[in-house]
């Protein structure tokens, strides 16, 4: 449904999108996660058509959008950072706007108008100015222009932001509700979001896609080692020693203490669940254990790993490129 | 491909233009610039008039007292000057009908919208185009009851004044594409307003040296100007010369603006 090949865009001596290829399939929602200026919504302004790409192929449900720009857009919906609204229109002569443009028949503009803001919650606003109206609902019209013409395509970036957390929940349910009639592309820098609304994540840094993969792959690929939290009463002996001790347990560290009580994270081989050893042998010390969990690495560990080790591997480079200009 | 979508049916593009034209049209009328516009073309149109009326009075009141051999022609006497004198009120009345034409887009992000809507270039272009074009319509239609009381009290040839108001029509189209291209080129409004004012003013002004130049520059400054055109066509007059130059005029300015815009979406 959406091919990109080798996308490059570069604004003058500036590399905003830096070889950047992917696929999404009909129905997929696809989150774009990254850092502000890591080349997501150029990447998405390429996609809708908004501006040309320097090298490389964008397609758009097999139309290039280039070459048969109309043809894309026509099946693409798309939602801007900023809602583009005309704050002299009423909500409803605005949507109706976008009908005309967008090319809905005329035979059917009232009844698509009227299912789109249904679904976007917004029929109660249709006769107030667009200036008039808070941001939440700004959002919410923005993406049922987006809507509207009932495109494959759905781009939408930052959907959610600036809403509460009640409009954001809505705003991500609604959008996975949009999926698998819609292809999705959407862009965030909220890491549960795409965990919630997304099939797969794209993480983007510096213009260049440095992950692509499900939310739990992601998380799977990262963890080379297991680790458990452990919090033991063991009134003031070594545990430890007794901890690290156990076979497979590759290291323990110090990670609180309350009174009495100290915490520890045990770290283990991958793929070997210690956690029957570690209980039974602190019990059989006759310590109280207060608590026993696996770590997850969250979305956000995991996000902050792979930026981290990108930009060092980048440093260098980013350096000389500071010290050119 | 699925089936079961409702496909947006393909439009002419002269819906889509039309599309355009509207919500530019609606969008002036939304906002007071209209209304001033039209407002502050009405009252000096109303000046201009009144006073090219007593000293055609006077004029005509002379004549008779002398025992002119024939009266004074309304047409020539009193309509052809009152619209050639009242054409300057264009020049500073039109850029504020084009200043926001596209810097309002851009500044507003609503560009995005007509970027990425199923439309080309041209299209939005155009519509942009018509839109001021209406609104520059509705300012001329302000001087209808003005000349509806000349037909009342006197009996003035209709034809001259047809042709003049296409003459005005098509010397505002070459105004307002000029002014569409210099808008298309900056977010800022102000910059907008006098650039387009000092461009207009130049083509004002620009044959104002002929006379002190040799007879080729002369000739060029002359065809330049753009109210020169506008002469024949308030006698009556339609010379297919004037016709191309407008014409020509127009098509430049919105040739010049499609490019702005195809330039804009390569810088980004």
């Amino acid at each position: 449904m959406i091919e990109v090949q080798h996308l490059t865009k570069r604004y003058g001596p500036v590399t905003a999108v830096d070889d950047v290829s992917f696929k999404a399939e009909r129905g997929e929602i696809l989150g774009f996660l990254g850092p502000n200026g890591a080349g997501k919504t150029t990447t998405m302004r390429v996609l809708t058509g908004y501006m040309p790409a320097t090298e490389g192929k964008a397609l758009v449900a097999g139309y290039d959008v280039l070459e048969q720009p109309v043809e894309a857009k026509r099946r693409t919906g798309y939602l801007p950072e900023t809602p583009p609204l005309y704050p002299d229109m009423t909500v409803f002569d605005y949507l109706t706007f976008c009908a005309r443009i967008k090319g809905v028949p005329r035979s059917e503009r009232a009844s698509r108008l009227q299912s789109v803001m249904e679904k976007t919650q917004i029929t109660d606003m249709r006769n107030r100015h667009c200036a008039k109206l808070s941001k939440g609902y700004r959002q919410r019209v923005g993406l049922a222009q987006a809507l509207l013409h009932n495109p494959d395509v759905l781009i939408l970036d930052e959907p959610t932001a600036g809403l509460d957390v009640k409009q954001q929940n809505e705003t991500r349910r609604l959008i996975k509700g949009l999926g698998g009639d819609h292809t999705i592309i959407l862009s965030t820098h909220i890491l549960p979001e795409v965990s919630q609304t997304c099939n797969r994540i794209i993480i983007m840094n510096r213009g260049r896609v440095v992950a692509v993969d499900t939310p739990d792959n992601l998380n799977a690929r990262l963890r080379g080692s297991e680790t458990m939290y452990v919090q033991v009463d063991a009134m003031g002996a070594d545990a430890e020693g007794t901890l690290s001790s156990i076979p497979g347990v590759t290291r323990v560290s110090l990670s609180d203490r309350h009174d009495g009580s100290i915490g520890y994270e045990v770290e283990s081989e991958a793929g070997r669940d210690v956690r029957r050893h570690l209980a039974s042998s602190v019990v059989s010390q006759g310590w109280g254990l207060l608590e026993l969990r696996p770590m997850r690495l969250s979305l956000e560990e995991i996000f902050l790993q792979i930026i981290t080790t990108e930009d060092a591997a980048g440093a260098p480079e980013a350096a000389a490129e500071a010290s050119r200009e | 491909m699925r089936l079961e979508h409702p496909r947006p049916r393909r439009r002419p593009a002269v819906s889509n233009i039309l599309a355009i034209a509207h919500k530019e049209l609606k969008g002036y009328f939304a906002s007071p610039i209209a209304y001033v516009v039209i407002g502050l073309y009405a009252i000096m149109f109303g000046y201009f008039f009144y006073a090219l009326l007593l000293y055609f009075d006077r004029q005509s009141m002379q004549m008779a007292g002398l025992g002119g051999a024939q009266p004074v022609n309304v047409n020539e006497g009193l309509i052809r000057p009152v619209f050639l004198n009242t054409t300057v009120i264009f020049l500073f009345i039109l850029p504020m009908v084009t200043m926001r034409t596209y810097s309002e887009e851009k500044r507003s992000g609503t560009i995005e919208l007509l970027l990425t809507a199923p439309l080309t270039d041209f299209q939005i272009i155009a519509g942009k185009f018509l839109g001021a074009m209406g609104l520059y319509a509705a300012m001329l239609a302000v001087t209808l009851p003005h000349i509806a009381a000349l037909f009342w009290l006197g009996n003035p040839e209709w034809i001259p004044i047809v042709v003049t108001y296409l003459g005005l029509l098509l010397m505002g189209g070459c105004f307002i594409s000029v002014g569409l291209f210099i808008s298309s080129l900056t977010k800022n409004q102000i910059v907008a307003v006098m650039a387009t004012f000092t461009v207009f003013l130049m083509l004002w002004v620009i044959n104002w040296i002929a006379s002190f130049m040799g007879p080729r520059a002369q000739d060029v400054l002359n065809y330049l100007s753009i109210t020169d055109h506008l002469d024949d066509f308030t006698r009556g007059v339609i010379d297919t010369k004037h016709l191309v130059y407008y014409i020509s005029f127009i098509s430049f300015g919105l040739y010049l603006t499609m490019r702005s815009v195809d330039t804009e979406r390569w810088r980004g």
